[in-house]
């Protein structure tokens, strides 16, 4: 398959946590993943596109950028990206279990899901200027 | 994308039948629903069916361990049944037994 990109931006609005995550499946859907693979990239979207929406704008609605992009040898790279409150402490937030968002409702497990079910995750984060987390998975050729 | 969840009582165990795509945008509304029943009802046992579940994220463990909570305030047990593989992944990552 040839290299391919896509940037999508949109509002940090809960409602658009299925729509990016239906975004990547299409887009990924010519490499031919497993149904594994392709769940585990819809949670990982999931989980990146929810921290932008509760953590990132906690009292305001901003904008989320996505882009995906395929390279060679069934690579895929996926970024998200916000221009929001930042994350003071990475190495803390990347905890498993560690929220600070509601204890009861929040599992605070994003990152450890991103991490468990992608190849590579990095996170770059500057207080108040934003967060950009960039992951990547390699689709398995059948 | 939607999710909903539909309710059965026997005795006093009360199963949530959850379906659709759960995360945190949808597990808001289910929240709200599965409590509703909780105080009206008061189980002893609730049992969520997650064998309609094509989609959860962790929103979906928040949603386990909120309600588990709830429950043993009143004495009482949270489990989960109808399992599917990828909902499995997400328990097994935060330690709850499928």
């Amino acid at each position: 398959m040839n290299t391919n990109k896509v940037k999508i931006t949109f509002f940090s609005r809960s409602a658009n946590e299925a729509f990016a995550r239906g975004a990547v499946a299409a887009f990924v859907a010519p490499l031919d993943p497993t149904v594994a693979e392709l769940s585990d990239i819809k949670t990982a979207v999931s989980e990146a596109v929810t921290n932008c929406i509760v953590h990132a704008y906690p009292d305001t609605v901003g904008q989320i950028e996505l882009t995906a992009e395929v390279q060679e040898n069934q690579k895929l790279i996926l970024t998200i990206s916000d221009k929001g409150v930042g994350i003071e402490n990475i190495e803390r937030a990347m905890q498993p279990m560690f929220t600070t968002g509601s204890p009861e409702e929040r599992a605070g497990l994003g990152f450890a899901v991103m991490k468990s079910f992608m190849d590579e995750v990095k996170v770059r984060s500057k207080p108040q200027k934003g967060t950009k987390v960039t992951m990547v998975k390699y689709i398995r050729s059948r | 994308m939607t999710a909903d969840v539909e309710f059965m009582v026997a005795g006093e165990v009360l199963t949530a039948a959850l379906s659709g795509e759960i995360d945190h945008h949808t597990a808001a509304t289910l929240r709200e629903k599965v409590d509703e029943q909780i105080d009206r009802r008061m189980p002893k046992r609730l049992i969520l069916d997650f064998s309609g579940v094509g989609f959860m994220d962790s929103s979906g463990v928040g949603l386990i361990l909120g309600r588990s909570k709830r429950m043993q305030a009143t004495g009482g047990e949270v489990s989960v049944r109808g399992v599917s593989e990828q909902v499995g992944k997400m328990l097994r990552l935060a330690n709850i037994k499928g």
